[in-house]
């Protein structure tokens, strides 16, 4: 049995940076054969415990190993409704392959030796789209007359959505944006997750009968109660974090500084890239600065390298983040990709203010050096500023990706809602009920910044419950 | 009415077309929000799925007929190339009402001043204001005659109506702010709100502050999203970040740093004379 994992191809560097096509390519059958054949089967597979949403890990990477796809695509969508994105966007170094034996114990993230649990996943979900393989819908009479409305099409509300509708419940899916898809879409650049992919997956909702509302944000359009007399029987909110965390120093609203939501937006969502094509306009910078050590951080500063790369502007693009490369929270992978692509890491750096030029666009970046202190409360080591070591850098654009806050537009209407101190939906962790009878919440707008797998995990644990409240 | 009349023009006027200035009124299908719409909410549009999401402010909303008006100038690409749609076209997306509606209360006497297109802004204020027993001035400016707007309308729902025009082809020769400077001068007055291009919104804001009167301005920062996600549009506000979209429109004059607001909306000034100037617009 072969040992070493298989590596995964990806376009060369030179030939990325120029465009916003996607970097990894995907495992080969042969390949896909050679990975699955690295599974030891374990007799009590520790992967699965590893996986938010429980997929059958051990059965479906066995299926693949006897080259039967389509079974294994099955075996996937038992639990997961969307293959091809979570095989491409989950941190499974942080989950499914953390919890795989042939990881070695004691990191923060699994160890190389990990089966390629995610890559194997994407293989099979890709094989599923291309052959148009359609999961049976268990229609069961009983929900027949059940509605739920969906707030929200970002992983939790399309996962909810789908769970519901496989069960034969009638869903409509409620949407702010003029496109579904939520974080996925204006969030997750087109080079880590390309847009027929996505469409794909989410065209699949269609299929099992859902109905996606655009241009419909409710608390402003539609009340919770207003749904209810429409005569949905549940609701479920998956309206994501939203809104962007700012530094609080000087000189942050100075021109070309954007929240990493905007720049993001812009991008993805808008299409700026393609810019006159496509009609938002977004800047670029000779010195970019990116602040953050997350998956967002990562997708910017390359979205950003990017850009400079397609405007002819030698790439300079420059990560800091507080703590160390240890402590970033984003995908191993993605600091891996960013940092082949040319950007560079400045750890251990703390912003404290921007200098601007007459016109009002920022030039300079001012920070302190810090050390590593004791461990805070997500059990981090807590960055401490050095005295006396201010320094400047050039920025003549910054991209600000320190996190998110809850968005309030629902809340502030719903007094019902039960909200804590950070603004986010109160839930019974049990059943994702929310304070308000018949509504259930999932996703970033319950828990802060979470991944995309996450926030599935707890949509379908609402979509349970839904079903069996009912 | 139907889906497929949804997003539909179903009226245009031109109001107003002079050295360079266009200004034009639609009139859109849009039942849910024709119902919903308050004065001082607005909307974001797009025209195609290439295109920018703009904010405009919602002029007017009919619920019996299921249409709400949106009052632009032509400025950038979208605005000129919303200008050139027709009757019977439909939008690509239309999302609101978005932003807090203005407090609509008995204030007392209120003035609400005007500039440009900004006419259009003050006009469902006034009158919501008026029908709730306020007493109203209107004050409104424009660069020449040609281009005001909405005067008949605003002298509906107004009790004085007073117009500046910069070349005195109207008017009184002036500023709206010489006007309001005068009538604070005389008497006291219980909201100044005024709406208009940021070097006026300021103005308003120098004049007022000598006389103590709450003033109220409709911010236009530019915006992407519009639903609070973005933080494009963040403005100073005594100090602190607040979003425009979501914590705005409307803010308090004396509160909201100008100088970075003008800076921030001039960020794309050179593309947008780029893609114009590629569309022959």
């Amino acid at each position: 049995m072969r040992k070493e994992p298989v590596k995964i191809k990806e376009k060369e560097v030179s030939a990325r940076i120029g465009n916003f096509e996607e970097v990894v390519l995907g495992y080969s059958e042969e390949e896909a054969l050679l990975e699955a054949g690295r599974c030891l089967q374990c007799k009590n597979p520790t992967c699965i415990s590893g996986c938010p949403v429980g997929i059958n890990i051990k059965k479906f990477i066995y299926e693949i190993a006897k080259e039967d796809y389509k079974a294994a695509y099955f075996t996937i969508r038992e639990k997961n409704d969307f293959p091809s994105i979570c095989g491409r966007v989950c941190p499974a170094e942080y989950q499914c392959r953390k919890a795989c034996v042939l990881s070695k114990k004691g990191s923060v993230f699994a160890s190389p030796e990990a089966i390629n649990i995610h890559f194997l996943e994407r293989f099979a979900g890709d094989y599923g789209a291309k052959h148009n393989l359609e999961i049976p819908i268990k229609k069961e009479k009983e929900f027949s007359k059940i509605k739920v409305a969906v707030v929200g099409s970002g992983p939790a509300g399309v996962c909810c959505a789908g769970e519901l509708a496989r069960a034969g419940i009638k869903v409509v899916i409620f949407e702010s944006l003029h496109k579904s898809g939520g974080v996925l879409r204006y969030g997750i650049p087109p080079f880590r997750l390309p847009r027929d992919i996505l469409d794909y997956e989410i065209d699949y909702l269609k299929k099992l009968g859902i109905e996606i509302t655009l241009n419909h944000i409710i608390g402003k359009i539609k009340t919770l109660d207003e749904l209810f007399n429409e005569g949905f029987n549940y609701i479920f909110l998956g309206l994501g974090a939203g809104v962007p965390a700012f530094l609080g120093v000087e000189g942050e609203n100075l021109c070309n500084i954007y929240s990493v939501n905007e720049f993001l937006t812009r991008i993805n969502l808008m299409s700026a890239y393609k810019f006159p094509e496509y009609h938002t306009p977004i800047n670029t910078g000779k010195h970019v600065i990116v602040i953050g050590g997350g998956n967002t951080a990562m997708d910017a500063a390359r979205c950003a390298l990017r850009m400079q790369k397609m405007n002819g502007i030698t790439p300079d693009t420059t990560i800091l983040y507080r703590r160390t490369e240890v402590e970033m929270p984003a995908r191993r992978l993605e600091i891996e990709h960013a940092k082949e692509e040319g950007i560079k890491f400045e750890f251990l750096v703390q912003p404290i203010g921007f200098n601007g030029d007459e016109k009002g666009f920022v030039k300079k970046i001012r920070c302190l050096r810090c050390r590593l202190g004791e461990p805070d409360s997500s059990g981090r080591r807590r960055p401490v500023p050095i005295e006396a070591s201010e320094f400047e850098m050039d920025c003549d654009l910054a991209v600000v990706a320190i996190g998110l806050q809850a968005n309030q537009v629902l809340t502030k209407v719903t007094p019902q809602l039960k909200t804590d101190k950070y603004f986010d939906v109160v839930v019974n962790p049990e059943t994702m009920e929310t304070s308000m009878a018949r509504v259930f919440a999932g996703g970033d707008i319950v828990g802060g910044e979470g991944t995309v797998i996450e926030a599935m995990g707890m949509a379908k644990k609402a979509a349970m419950a839904i079903i069996k409240q009912h | 009415m139907g889906l497929l009349t949804k997003m539909k023009i179903i009226k245009k006027e031109k109001l107003a077309q002079n050295s360079g200035i266009v200004i034009i009124k639609l009139e859109i299908s849009s039942p849910l929000l024709s119902q919903k719409a308050k004065p001082g909410q607005f909307v974001a549009l797009m025209l195609s799925e290439q295109g920018e999401r703009i904010p405009l402010t919602i002029v007017n909303s009919d619920p019996v007929k299921g249409t709400i008006t949106l009052i632009l100038q032509e400025v950038g690409l979208t605005t000129k190339l919303l200008a050139k749609l027709d009757v019977g076209d439909s939008l690509y997306s239309l999302t609101g009402p978005l932003g807090h509606a203005t407090e609509i209360k008995n204030y007392g006497k209120v003035i609400l001043v005007g500039g440009g297109v900004g006419i259009a802004e003050i006009y469902p204020v006034a009158k919501a204001l008026k029908k709730i027993g306020n007493q109203v001035i209107a004050i409104l400016g424009a660069r020449t005659k040609e281009i005001l707007i909405l005067e008949k309308e605003l002298k509906e729902v107004s009790d004085q109506l007073l117009i500046a025009t910069d070349d005195g082809s109207y008017g009184r020769k002036g500023f709206t702010t010489d006007i309001l400077d005068e009538l604070l001068k005389k008497e006291k007055y219980d909201l100044v709100y005024a709406v208009g291009p940021i070097p006026m919104m300021r103005k308003v804001a120098g004049v007022t502050k000598n006389y103590n009167v709450k003033t109220i301005v409709s911010l236009n920062a530019l915006m992407v999203d519009a639903t609070g996600m973005c933080g494009g549009c963040r403005v100073n506000v005594a100090g602190e970040t607040k979003f425009s979209c979501v914590d705005g429109p409307e803010f308090d004059a004396a509160l909201v740093d100008w100088d970075t607001l003008d800076k921030r909306n001039k960020v794309y000034l050179e593309q947008e004379k780029h893609i114009c100037k590629l569309h022959n617009l």
